[in-house]
């Protein structure tokens, strides 16, 4: 095997074991960079001069005992829209387009103390709002898998970096499925942890009350590591939750025997691609085979999700992208005619079509007269979500469906009727609603050689649950494995020779 | 029920967004936001009158820490960030005349 082909937690052992350095590992995934960027195009920015600087640092401290966690020396790439010192954060967005923070996330300083080496930055949807890297301004993100294909979004660029081998593992964010809905969409695994899990010191606002910064990776165990590492209090977060149970890597057992799970029969119905159900519901039967108690139930509400999200993330964002006026940081326009004309026009110039749709469908749902109405109704709406899964976790340790109702669309397809994207988001979203925590585990791909995802939920602060179902799903069905970037589906050869 | 965004509102819109949209904009986020509100409406089929809106899942209290500086002098750092400074100052269009 080649070293860029290894998980995270292989690569390290080697690396603590002396087989490997820190800086050969970096040097294995800039190659695999260099060789399969033009395809993918994962990245925003990749720090290669930086990064063997901070792999042969890593290594010294490595050497000198310093440094022995799992991940010492281990290449990784953070999301756009987690600030790194130094290092350009741009939100794939023209507005931050030269923004240099003065300093790290949380998340990324962690991953730093932690011996991980930082490659550079992935490419996302702006402002983390869409769900298929599309709407970057720095050009789209293509799936390894089949580059005609979106990577979903919004950390399609991380989900693909990692597919692809071009990192061990990612940081994402996930509002409303940014990391499980492209984890499923480009087949790898992620996790979005239970609200105030990891800080959000540092990670460039969208929906606060809803934002989660995880892991992305190649299974079940690296992500269980990395998210290890990530999950602490941090008094910079208000929200920021002190936890004891952060051990997550105690939780990889093959063992379900007795775990209740249960599968909203809601998640099964109209809208799901009918491949995607049959790889949820094998997925599930595998669990049965293993002692797990399966069975379907009716989880309520399903379908008042979204609507209540997209009030509450739009309201949250027009107050969130407020600060970005041209003054501190960020794009100015030229030729402004006073503050407030330089204002509005730098808004006007910095931000894409679907940053300006939700930060106007947040004014307004926010102003007088609407605000009841919609703000408080959607809020409202929210409260009954949370209710009706804390219900289902009476009777469940497990919420098992799908990650999205269908795999990875065609470029192009998605961003001319934007309802019908915000709909791809329906399994997903209510589990931002409720602050639960989400994970994507690879369990198929599609006739087209697409990848599926299976989505498992747990109640809050119980990703251990969740943690052991998808390594036992994943030791009875093998480990997922790398695209093979640029290969074609049969289909798409026939089709290409036809053109 | 359909959402007619009238003229009047997306101009009120666009002074709290701070947008400044073209004609075509305009029209485009008319019809963009009337649908929207359509598809949010689905909502008023909930009866909440009995639910206390949630903010936060958990429930969260203000912070509070000493008021004491933890960080250094990063000025020149942050002001390299700046579209326009002079003087160690952040520079804005005039305001006042």
């Amino acid at each position: 095997m080649e070293l860029w082909q290894m998980t995270a937690l292989e690569l390290g052992r080697k690396i603590k074991d002396k087989e490997v350095t820190a800086v050969e590992a970096a040097k294995a995934s800039l190659a695999q960079i260099r060789k399969v960027e033009g395809t993918v195009h994962a990245y925003v920015t990749v720090d290669e001069e930086g990064a063997l600087l901070r792999a042969k640092q890593a290594q010294e401290k490595i050497e000198a005992g310093e440094l022995a966690g799992p991940l010492a020396g281990v290449p990784v790439a953070v999301k756009d829209n987690i600030c790194t010192k130094g290092m350009r954060t741009t939100c794939s967005s023209r507005m931050l387009e030269n923004f240099v923070p003065t300093y790290s996330a949380d998340a990324a300083e962690r991953l730093t103390d932690a011996g991980a080496v930082i490659l550079g930055k992935t490419n996302m949807d702006e402002f983390a709002m869409g769900s298929t890297t599309e709407t970057s301004a720095f050009g789209v993100t293509r799936n390894p898998w089949n580059p005609e294909h979106v990577p979903g979004g919004s950390s399609g660029g991380s989900c693909a970096a990692v597919a692809a081998g071009e990192c061990f593992l990612a940081l994402g964010s996930d509002t409303g499925g940014s990391i499980r809905q492209p984890s499923s969409f480009c087949g790898v695994t992620g996790i979005k942890p239970t609200y105030g899990t990891v800080s959000r010191y540092g990670l460039i606002a969208y929906g606060s009350s809803l934002d989660q910064i995880g892991p992305v990776g190649r299974d079940v165990a690296d992500c269980a590591a990395l998210l290890e590492v990530l999950a602490a209090h941090d008094c910079r977060d208000s929200t920021s939750v002190a936890r004891k149970d952060t051990d997550f890597t105690a939780a990889l057992a093959d063992d379900v025997k007795g775990m209740r799970i249960g599968i909203p029969a809601d998640y099964l119905g109209e809208g799901l691609d009918a491949g995607v159900r049959r790889a949820v519901l094998e997925a599930a039967q595998v669990l049965k085979e293993r002692g797990a108690v399966v069975e379907q139930f009716d989880l309520s509400l399903v379908e008042y999700a979204i609507p209540a999200y997209y009030v509450i993330a739009s309201a949250e964002a027009s107050s969130n992208l407020s600060r970005f006026d041209g003054v501190k940081y960020g794009y100015r326009c030229e030729d402004a005619e006073g503050l407030h004309h330089m204002y509005k026009k730098t808004r006007s110039e910095g931000f894409g079509p679907e940053v300006k749709r939700r930060i106007m469908l947040g004014s307004f749902v926010l102003s007088s007269g609407y605000y009841d109405a919609y703000y408080l109704k959607a809020l409202r709406t929210k409260a009954l979500i949370k209710k009706a899964f804390d219900e289902a976790f009476a009777k469940y340790d497990v919420i098992l469906g799908p990650a999205a109702p269908y795999t990875a669309p065609r470029l192009g397809e998605s961003l001319s009727d934007p309802i019908q994207m915000y709909l791809g988001d329906i399994y997903t979203i209510s589990v931002n609603l409720a602050g639960l925590p989400g994970m994507t585990v690879p369990c198929g791909m599609d006739a087209k050689g697409l990848p599926i995802g299976l989505q498992l939920i747990g109640d809050c602060f119980k990703e251990k649950n969740i943690l052991r179902a998808g390594y036992a799903f994943e030791q009875a069905r093998g480990r997922a494995p790398l695209a093979d970037v640029g290969r074609l589906t049969e289909a798409e050869k026939k089709e290409g020779e036809a053109r | 029920m359909a959402n007619v965004i009238s003229d009047e509102v997306i101009d009120y819109v666009g002074i709290l967004a701070k947008l400044e949209l073209s004609p075509e904009e305009k029209e485009a986020a008319k019809k963009d936001m009337g649908r929207m509100l359509d598809y949010i409406d689905k909502l008023n089929e909930l009866d909440t009158s009995d639910v206390e809106p949630m903010s936060h899942v958990f429930p969260v209290h203000n912070v509070f820490r000493e008021d004491v500086v933890t960080n250094g002098d990063d000025r020149e750092q942050m002001l390299a960030n700046a579209p326009e400074a002079k003087e160690w100052q952040y520079q804005v269009p005039r305001t006042v005349e």
